[in-house]
């Protein structure tokens, strides 16, 4: 009993990160129909400028928690720029093109990243210091640390905010109207370019909040951690339906917690043939059977009326 | 001529290779209430959509003395021109409140509640329902909710694509009074119809159009009376 409590804490530890990743899927796909790739690089980026900020003010003498926020903060704005970027030098040229074409220029974009980030931080593993005061708490024979608190807590907070954006603003009406129908939206004045890089800069600075919950999470950060990330979390994103924001929510914690626990289970069910490191076989495992069983997700909608 | 409020000059649009409006030119003066009447792809809702920049194309657009044909779509509601489109183009997944704010999405002032009181008096079904996803509705709610979200951006000119288009004939006495109603509160209409009947019953003038152009234009009892008009629209 306490493996599997102790394994749902860190699935959902996982899952929560997996979550805050989804949603930028998730929003792009809403408004443009168009998987953004490119996405889990910028929480790579995230991550990477957020340690470069980091270790700047590491000696600056102010508080640990402080630096984290300045790092988070500045790292933020990096990934909002970068996604700008993005939408408008690799998508927005191609807004008429086939769907197969933005496609292309998004793994095109995820290579060029990633290879940036390799020449700007170097091949290795870079260690993140730990800057929220340490602690361990235990709870019915499981123990989880202030860490995966914060990284729930945040995440968990960060999802309700966005959901009252998109549910209760002004701004997130135009969102939710643009993704539904941009040529009427318009006649409504509503301008759908400047909608669109909104909601890249908004997801952008999720993925940076993610990039740096992930690397706190494992004391570690490198160039390439962008991919596996992104590639669940856009698992999670189609698990719960892309296109829909809560389902992107549910998701990636639900995946967290199917890795997290398959990965606590394997060893015994195969008899210690698989150990846990299979763990990422989880994640694509339920991709595929979502995939077969209900293609639109667990609260999608009908995929059939999305030319 | 610049004192109209709508002036069209050699209006072209094309598809791909395919002329759809080949050189249409109209005006409408303020308070008017025109139509613009013929048969199925003659080129009506084209022409609507290319006066509202949802086309590329190639003419003129004089609108209250600015030129608008080079403007972005989203431009010009601000300029209170607004098109309630074919099909009536709600948002299915929003509520009808929130349809109805979207109308007003480009309006700073206070006076959006009192508008919104306003349309509901108009469209007391809207008022009953708010709460309500517009995908919802029936054909004819949807039709009036577009035309009251339209009339949330106080439109001085309202572009009306086909309101008749799929309503029982019920619901579409229903639309027209309302279409009046909006007419009588000052508002210039120019109405897109393929029941010309109906349309030049309610319109002062009216412009006939085949295959991309304009054929026939003059006052709506003139066009009534018109013997090619009554042949081939009126079915007498």
């Amino acid at each position: 009993m306490d493996i599997f409590l102790q394994q749902l804490i860190n699935g959902l530890t996982l899952g929560s990160i997996y979550a805050l990743v989804a949603l930028g899927y998730t929003m792009v796909y809403g408004i443009l129909g168009l998987i953004n790739f490119a996405h889990g690089e910028v929480v790579m980026i995230g991550a990477l400028s957020s340690l470069t900020f980091v270790r700047l003010l590491e000696n600056s003498g102010l508080p640990g928690t402080l630096v984290l926020l300045i790092g988070l903060l500045l790292a933020a704005l990096v990934c909002m720029t970068l996604g700008f970027a993005i939408e408008r030098v690799a998508y927005r040229p191609l807004r008429s093109a086939p769907r197969l074409a933005p496609l292309i220029t998004a793994i095109g974009v995820s290579i060029v990243l990633q290879q940036l980030a390799m020449l700007i931080w170097g091949r290795g593993y870079h260690s993140v210091p730990a800057l929220l005061p340490a602690g361990r708490h235990e709870f019915l024979g499981a123990s989880f640390t202030n860490v995966q608190v914060v990284i729930v807590v945040v995440a968990a907070l960060t999802m309700v905010g966005l959901t009252l954006l998109v549910n209760r603003t002004r701004l997130g009406r135009a969102m939710r109207a643009t993704a539904e129908n941009p040529a009427i939206a318009g006649l409504m004045g509503v301008d759908a370019d400047r909608i669109i890089s909104l909601t890249f800069v908004i997801g952008s600075a999720l993925a940076a909040l993610a990039g740096v919950l992930v690397s706190a999470n494992y004391g570690i950060a490198h160039y390439h951690m962008g991919f596996i990330l992104g590639l669940k979390a856009f698992t999670a994103a189609v698990l719960g339906g892309i296109g829909n924001l809560a389902g992107a929510m549910v998701g990636g914690v639900l995946l967290g917690v199917i890795e997290a626990l398959g990965a606590g289970y394997i060893g015994d069910l195969t008899g210690g043939v698989l150990g846990s490191h299979y763990q990422d076989v989880f994640a694509f495992f339920v991709l595929i059977v979502v995939l077969v069983f209900r293609p639109s997700g667990l609260m999608g909608e009908k995929v059939a009326e999305r030319a | 001529m610049a004192a109209s409020l709508l002036d069209v000059l050699n209006l072209e649009v094309h598809y791909g290779g395919i002329a759809a409006v080949k050189g249409v030119s109209l005006a409408i003066e303020p308070g008017e209430m025109v139509c613009l009447i013929g048969a199925n792809g003659a080129g009506k809702t084209t022409t609507l959509k290319a006066l509202a920049r949802m086309l590329p194309a190639q003419g003129e657009i004089h609108y209250r003395g600015e030129r608008i044909d080079a403007l972005p779509s989203h431009a010009l509601i601000g300029r209170g021109l607004a098109l309630v489109p074919e099909g009536r183009g709600v948002f299915s997944r929003l509520t009808i409140a929130e349809n109805l704010a979207m109308g007003a999405y480009h309006r700073r002032d206070g006076e959006i509640a009192a508008d919104l009181d306003r349309i509901h008096g108009l469209l007391p079904r809207l008022r009953e329902r708010t709460s309500q996803l517009a995908g919802t509705l029936s054909g004819g709610e949807q039709q009036m909710l577009a035309i009251g979200r339209a009339l949330m951006g106080r439109p001085k000119l309202l572009l009306l694509d086909e309101p008749s288009m799929g309503l029982a004939p019920l619901m579409v006495q229903k639309v027209f009074e309302v279409i009046r109603a909006v007419a009588a509160q000052g508002v210039t209409i120019l109405l897109v119809e393929q029941n010309a009947r109906l349309a030049l019953e309610v319109c002062q003038r009216g412009y006939v159009m085949e295959s991309g152009r304009i054929t026939l234009a003059d006052s709506s009892k003139a066009l009534a009376a018109d013997a090619r008009v009554r042949a081939a629209y009126l079915g007498a």
